[in-house]
């Protein structure tokens, strides 16, 4: 098995708690993993991206390479698009709808979901409001993981096994909405995949 | 897992190493790519218990120094920075070379190369090279643990100070990394030789003769080191050396096996028998360098002569910027992978102010002044977080070089005739490498207006305390600037005006004027609201 993603979205929005819960839950399955994170400048609202990598070899780059993802996995529509050099002819693009606008030249947001579209393979998801949805309006990213998991080959309970681990220091509420937005996230995921 | 195993960045692979090998204390400035040793330090439970120092020092020149100080004692000390710190550092860096160490020192310097976050690319080795000390270079998170235990063990036996070099990449990447059983801290132990660390001439003379001797030493450590790994193949048309975390990108390239010979080459100087090798058995080498073609020039020398290089210098790789798979791969004359382009309509998106930070407010303010008032007003600015007000909309600084150099370049500027010449510098950034500036611009009552914008923060490095906190007025009033010229202000919108009337004010004023807005850095209260409310 092998599961290569670019996670990414804009300094502050948060795509390493994703990357924490999707690398946690290959850890407790035992398989190997690498995963890159943009510490610094960027982070002030600049792109920002994580390069994750599962497999169940010997991880060797700590970088994806070009060609070479799965999944981009994005909680921003036009950053997924940033990354496209990097995903390979069989992958998949996950990302929120939501744009975050911080710049003055961000382009037209339906052109943005139309080049998404051009991709053959692709969700599109308005994770903020599946977060509200189910009870947890901070939780778009957990709302992304849930989505990204369904093609990811790591049981589901190993998944939520992760969030329970990482989130039950802030108590069983924080787990129980968290694990709820993931679910969101799944059942979506999967109604448009058929 | 029965082993046990965590999983760990770069940086905090090297730190818990450090813990684990008995480190005594951690000294640092913050700086990406590196700034994460010292956090993970101070949040090990560990270390706490342990009792091991990790306090943040003024800048990496105190840190390498303090370093220094514990080492003469005969403990362990890790002192870690970025590589443009290690310039900051590089006058007690190139000495303890020769001084040499007591109880074991490694200086961890962590260089950006593609400048993420950085001011320069420059390559650490080269440094360590110069300074005639050994390097280590990992290539994955373990090694990054494993050579705090080879490094302290190589910096005792040879009595000399050894660099671990990382670059962005590692420092920021997690992998599972296996613990070694821990070692105790040395005990006080003061050097034997009562004038190891005294560089008189006559003394650092013969210092200097037993570190040139040793470099032979060092090149034999180097020939058998378990990090250095010389893996055969049977296709000699090309041999590889593949520098540090240059190994992963070629591995990447050959999932089933390189079929070339390679040398992995992890701990510098490099070994030369095994250099020899590859280069008698294969047809040509393809030198791998995340960095300067440091060992790429070495290995072509001066005169390009019958051994035949490729790298960096030749193109088969770009000469600069950060290596990766794809560069790797065509290196090899392999075809390009490739996804589809991005789409044109994909826009840039520069880092930004955080909605409602103080420095916004502040150079509001002080861009009315200067680009109103003044036609030659020019604004020398630092690095921080501030440095933002380069880029649209502001774009009114018109210098950033390294820490400290906005005061500094504003006292040239001002001697120049420069009317007016503004600094704007960090509170941090102030007391790393400003106060030494501001106190030139005293003794010559300089005409210079200096903006310390006072956040309570390191902010651009993740918000880490600064060195400044609650004390810059009585700094700049011990410098002797003259009280009625250090002006306080709150950086709000509703002060505008009273901001604009201070800094025309202090502009009109011919001296040394030092102008404080002060309000805290709104991630880091929001930080401790936080904590606050749990
Ligand atoms: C010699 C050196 N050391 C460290 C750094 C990393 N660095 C860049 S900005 C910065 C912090 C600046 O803090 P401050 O001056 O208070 O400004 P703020 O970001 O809080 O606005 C640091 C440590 C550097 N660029 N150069
Ligand atoms: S981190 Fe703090 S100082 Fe930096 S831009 Fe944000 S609010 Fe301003």
């Amino acid at each position: 098995m092998k599961s290569d993603i670019i996670l990414s979205g804009v300094g502050g929005q948060g795509i390493l708690s994703i990357a924490a819960v999707i690398g946690q839950a290959a850890v407790s399955a035992g398989l190997h993993m690498k995963q890159s994170e943009v510490h610094g400048m960027s982070q002030r609202g600049g792109d920002v991206q994580s390069h994750l990598r599962i497999s169940d070899k010997e991880v060797f780059s700590d970088l994806v390479p070009h060609g070479g993802a799965d999944m981009i996995l994005s909680v921003e529509p036009m950053e997924s698009l940033r990354y496209l050099p990097w995903l390979s002819k069989q992958g998949w693009i996950i990302t929120n709808s939501q744009p975050f606008i911080n710049i003055p030249n961000y382009p037209d947001q339906k052109a943005v979901i139309a080049e998404i579209e051009k991709q053959p393979k692709h969700i599109i998801i308005n994770a903020d409001e599946l977060a509200k949805a189910a009870g947890n309006s901070r939780g778009m990213n957990m709302v992304m993981a849930g989505a990204a998991s369904l093609f990811i080959d790591i049981p589901q309970e190993k998944m939520e096994g992760a969030i329970q681990f990482l989130f039950g220091r802030k108590g069983e509420e924080i787990v129980k909405s968290n694990i709820a937005a993931f679910r969101a996230g799944r059942e979506f995921a999967q109604k448009k995949r058929g | 897992m029965a082993k046990n195993v965590m999983m760990l960045m770069g940086d905090e692979a090297i730190a818990q190493g450090a813990i684990d090998a008995g480190v005594s204390g951690f000294y640092a400035y913050p700086g990406t790519p590196s700034t994460e040793i010292m956090e993970y330090a101070q949040h090990s439970k560990d270390a706490a218990a342990l009792n091991i120092h990790r306090q943040w020092s003024a800048n990496e020149k105190t840190a390498m120094e303090s370093a220094l100080g514990m080492s003469y004692c005969g403990k362990r000390a890790m002192v870690s920075m970025k590589h443009v710190g290690l310039n900051v550092a590089a006058d007690p860096f190139v000495n303890s070379g020769v001084t040499g160490a007591n109880g074991g020192i490694i200086v961890v310097a962590a260089d950006d190369p593609a400048m993420h976050s950085s001011q320069n690319e420059q390559d650490s080795r080269i440094l360590a090279q110069f300074a005639l000390l050994p390097i280590f270079e990992p290539a994955n998170q373990q090694e990054a643990y494993d050579m705090a235990f080879a490094g302290y063990e190589l910096s005792e036996k040879y009595k000399t100070p050894v660099m671990l070099r990382i670059t962005t990449r590692l420092a920021h990447s997690r992998a599972g990394v296996e613990l070694k059983p821990r070692l105790k801290q040395n005990a006080l132990k003061l050097p034997e030789n009562k004038r190891q660390f005294v560089l008189l001439p006559g003394i650092a003379r013969k210092q200097y003769k037993t570190l040139i001797a040793n470099q032979a030493k060092f090149v034999e450590e180097s020939e058998k080191s378990p990090f250095n790994r010389y893996i055969d193949g049977a296709d000699k048309s090309r041999g590889i050396i593949a520098c540090g975390i240059a190994y992963n990108y070629l591995m990447e390239n050959y999932p089933n096996g390189c079929p070339h010979p390679v040398l992995k080459l992890c701990q510098y100087p490099a070994p030369k028998k095994l250099i020899e090798k590859l280069v008698k058995e294969t047809k040509e080498v393809l030198v791998l360098e995340d960095g300067q073609p440091m060992l790429e020039e070495s290995l072509r020398g001066l005169l390009d002569r019958d051994v035949k290089v490729k790298g960096r210098i030749t193109g088969e790789l770009p000469r600069d910027g950060e290596l990766n798979p794809l560069f790797v791969r065509r290196a090899l004359g392999m075809a390009d992978i490739c996804g589809a382009p991005a789409p044109a309509i994909v826009a840039a998106r520069p880092p930004a102010f955080c909605v409602g930070c103080g420095h916004i407010d502040a150079y509001n303010a002080i861009k009315q002044v200067v680009t109103t008032g003044y036609e030659d007003g020019h604004v020398f600015a630092d690095i921080g977080c501030y440095t933002l007000a380069a880029l649209p909309p502001f774009e009114v600084v018109n210098s950033c070089v390294d820490m400290g150099a906005s005061i500094t370049m504003a006292k040239g500027a001002a001697d120049a005739g420069l009317f007016p010449a503004c600094a704007v510098i960090g509170d941090s950034t102030f007391c790393h490498s400003g106060m030494t500036g501001l106190l030139d611009c005293v003794i010559e009552n300089s005409n210079v207006v200096i903006f310390i914008l006072d956040n309570s923060a390191t902010a651009m490095t993740g918000g880490q305390d600064s060195h400044a906190l609650g004390r810059l007025q009585a700094i700049c009033k011990g410098l002797g600037v003259d009280e009625k010229h250090i002006r306080i202000v709150n950086p709000l919108k509703k002060n505008h005006d009273e901001m604009v009337q201070v800094i025309k004010e202090e502009i009109e004023y011919k001296g040394v004027s030092v102008i404080i807005p002060t309000r805290e850095c709104i991630q880091t209260l929001g930080k401790k609201n936080k904590k606050g409310g749990e």
